[in-house]
């Protein structure tokens, strides 16, 4: 089947991985022992209820935090500080407002040195892929939310990580933004396959967009169960066995207030 | 036609701006050349403030200096301790919101000088510096120092984690996540600081030459004070206003040349 032949190689191995925030007044474990692995070209969510820790999860991935013990290795590399081959995209306000379209997208290969000529004809492919083609000397203050997320979408691309992460990138979006970015998001993955880590808390999103669907109990977080979602692309959110699958896990995921 | 509107209701405002300033200047005419509420020696009518304008922008009488030389003399001393002050300000402000040994040396000695009044360094300075230049400068340079360091360090303090989250996945080092995240975000900051700064360089200067000068503006005033003329203090205040307003109007458009990104209202 397509899928096996593009996912074979581990892209992420993350083993026995815990954090624990330490302040004067007490020790919060926010992260408890967890294993998980990721193939290349994989999209994964994470799903989990309310502040389980899934941000705190994805921030020890990207080595944007440090893990209190344990072991994450990206593309055979041993992950001990943020670095290029890590893109991200965040929730929302993450755009530099002072820069332009062009000017975010272009942003990491920027810090890396690249020549302006090249960055900028790199840029443009990603803006056109995310369908910004026109606006790339537009303010972020001049867009919309989808708008903005998209240029998140490309800034993270054009740099060409070998991983994403993506940590609710449409939970500030209105309902029908957020599905229409939803499909944006399976067009441009299709036609430019990355490793995606999702964080969501939406379960629909989680079944609609991902491969697999890693349940992330309450804190301190830990591996509630998994779900290989196989499911033809694209999806209905009707059908039975999406239904079904979100009856499932809706079953198994911790209930919070 | 919502362009037509739009231009329908500026023109609108602009009249009624025009309109403060005509209903103010008529009430002054009226009440001092028509009912003579005041003498002339007390409050002269706008018109004789006009004639003092125009003879005094040429004429030396009474204090030694035509406005526009006391008016020259003010804004080039203004203007040396300003850029100064921006100078050693603005770096001192960011550098002391970014690294941590800056801001515990300089805070202790920069909380004590803040409180401190501009003006209030001017008698030291005198007995230091005589009244020349060098002591006006020094003291403008101390008023418009602390808004350019208050507002440099609390702009960069403005800087978003998130921001600085991008900065490093995309691997920049410490001093590119300064010059290209934290000095941006502070930009609109840093304005509003030098910005500040201006008014107030701009007080301070006429507040010293009142108190110690032998040129400009406010020495200007004080002359005609001692002689009674308060047709050229008045002159000399308009020429404060104006060129004030002014300065303040420059900077205005750099700002907007230089804070990218917000929306200009």
């Amino acid at each position: 089947m397509d899928r096996e032949r593009q996912i074979k190689n581990k892209m992420i191995t993350m083993q026995h991985v815990a954090k624990t925030f330490v302040t004067e007044r007490k020790t919060t474990r926010i992260i408890d022992d967890i294993s998980l692995e990721v193939k290349e070209n994989e999209l994964v969510a994470l799903f989990g209820p309310g502040q389980c820790g899934k941000t705190t999860l994805l921030n020890v991935m990207a080595g944007l935090e440090k893990a209190t013990s344990g072991e994450i290795i990206v593309n055979g590399e041993k992950v001990t500080r943020p670095g290029p081959d890590r893109g991200f995209v965040y929730q929302t306000l993450a755009l530099f407002p002072w820069l332009t379209v062009m000017g975010n997208v272009c942003f990491g290969p920027r810090m890396r040195g690249i020549s302006k000529k090249e960055r900028e004809e790199r840029a443009r492919y990603y803006i056109d892929l995310v369908g910004l083609k026109g606006f790339e000397d537009s303010y972020p203050v001049q867009l919309s939310g989808g708008m903005k997320q998209r240029v998140g979408i490309a800034r993270a691309y054009c740099n060409e990580p070998s991983v994403l992460f993506m940590d609710e990138p449409f939970g500030h979006l209105d309902a029908q933004t957020r599905y229409l970015m939803q499909d944006e998001l399976m067009r441009i993955w299709e036609k430019e396959k990355r490793t995606i880590v999702f964080v969501t808390n939406n379960i629909e999103e989680a079944i609609y967009l991902a491969d697999r669907v890693i349940v992330l109990t309450n804190c301190p977080t830990q591996v509630k169960k998994e779900y290989i979602i196989d499911l033809p692309r694209p999806r209905d959110y009707v059908d039975p066995g999406f239904l079904a699958l979100r009856e499932d896990i809706s079953s198994v995921v911790d209930k919070t207030l | 036609m919502e362009q037509l509107d739009y231009k329908k209701s500026k023109r609108k405002y602009w009249l009624l701006s025009a309109a403060s300033v005509i209903v103010f200047v008529f009430i002054w005419w009226f009440s001092t050349a028509v009912l003579k509420l005041a003498k002339p020696i007390t409050l002269p009518d706008p018109v004789t403030i006009i004639k003092t304008f125009i003879v005094k922008l040429t004429h030396t009488a009474p204090d030694g200096g035509t406005l526009v030389g006391n008016t020259l003399a003010s804004v080039k001393i203004a203007l040396s301790g300003y850029v100064m002050a921006i100078l050693v300000g603005v770096p001192l402000g960011v550098l002391m919101a970014w690294f941590k040994p800056v801001d515990r040396f300089v805070r202790p000695l920069f909380d004590l000088l803040r409180p401190v009044p501009g003006i209030a360094w001017i008698p030291l300075m005198i007995v230091i510096f005589g009244i020349g230049i060098t002591s006006k400068i020094v003291v403008i340079f101390l008023t418009a120092f602390v808004p350019c360091v208050v507002n440099s360090y609390t702009g960069i303090r403005q800087t978003r984690d998130v921001h600085l989250w991008v900065g490093q996945t995309f691997g920049a080092s410490n001093l590119q996540l300064l010059t290209t995240v934290a000095i941006p975000t502070a930009l609109p900051f840093i304005m509003t600081g030098i910005r500040v700064a201006l008014g107030s360089s701009w007080c301070a200067i006429v507040a010293a030459e009142l108190l110690a000068s032998s040129e400009g503006l406010g020495f200007m005033i004080q002359q005609a004070r001692g002689i009674n003329r308060p047709d050229i203090i008045i002159c000399g205040m308009l020429a404060i206003g104006a060129i004030g307003a002014l300065m303040t109007f420059l900077l205005g458009i750099v700002e907007k040349h230089v804070v990218k990104g917000v929306m200009h209202k």
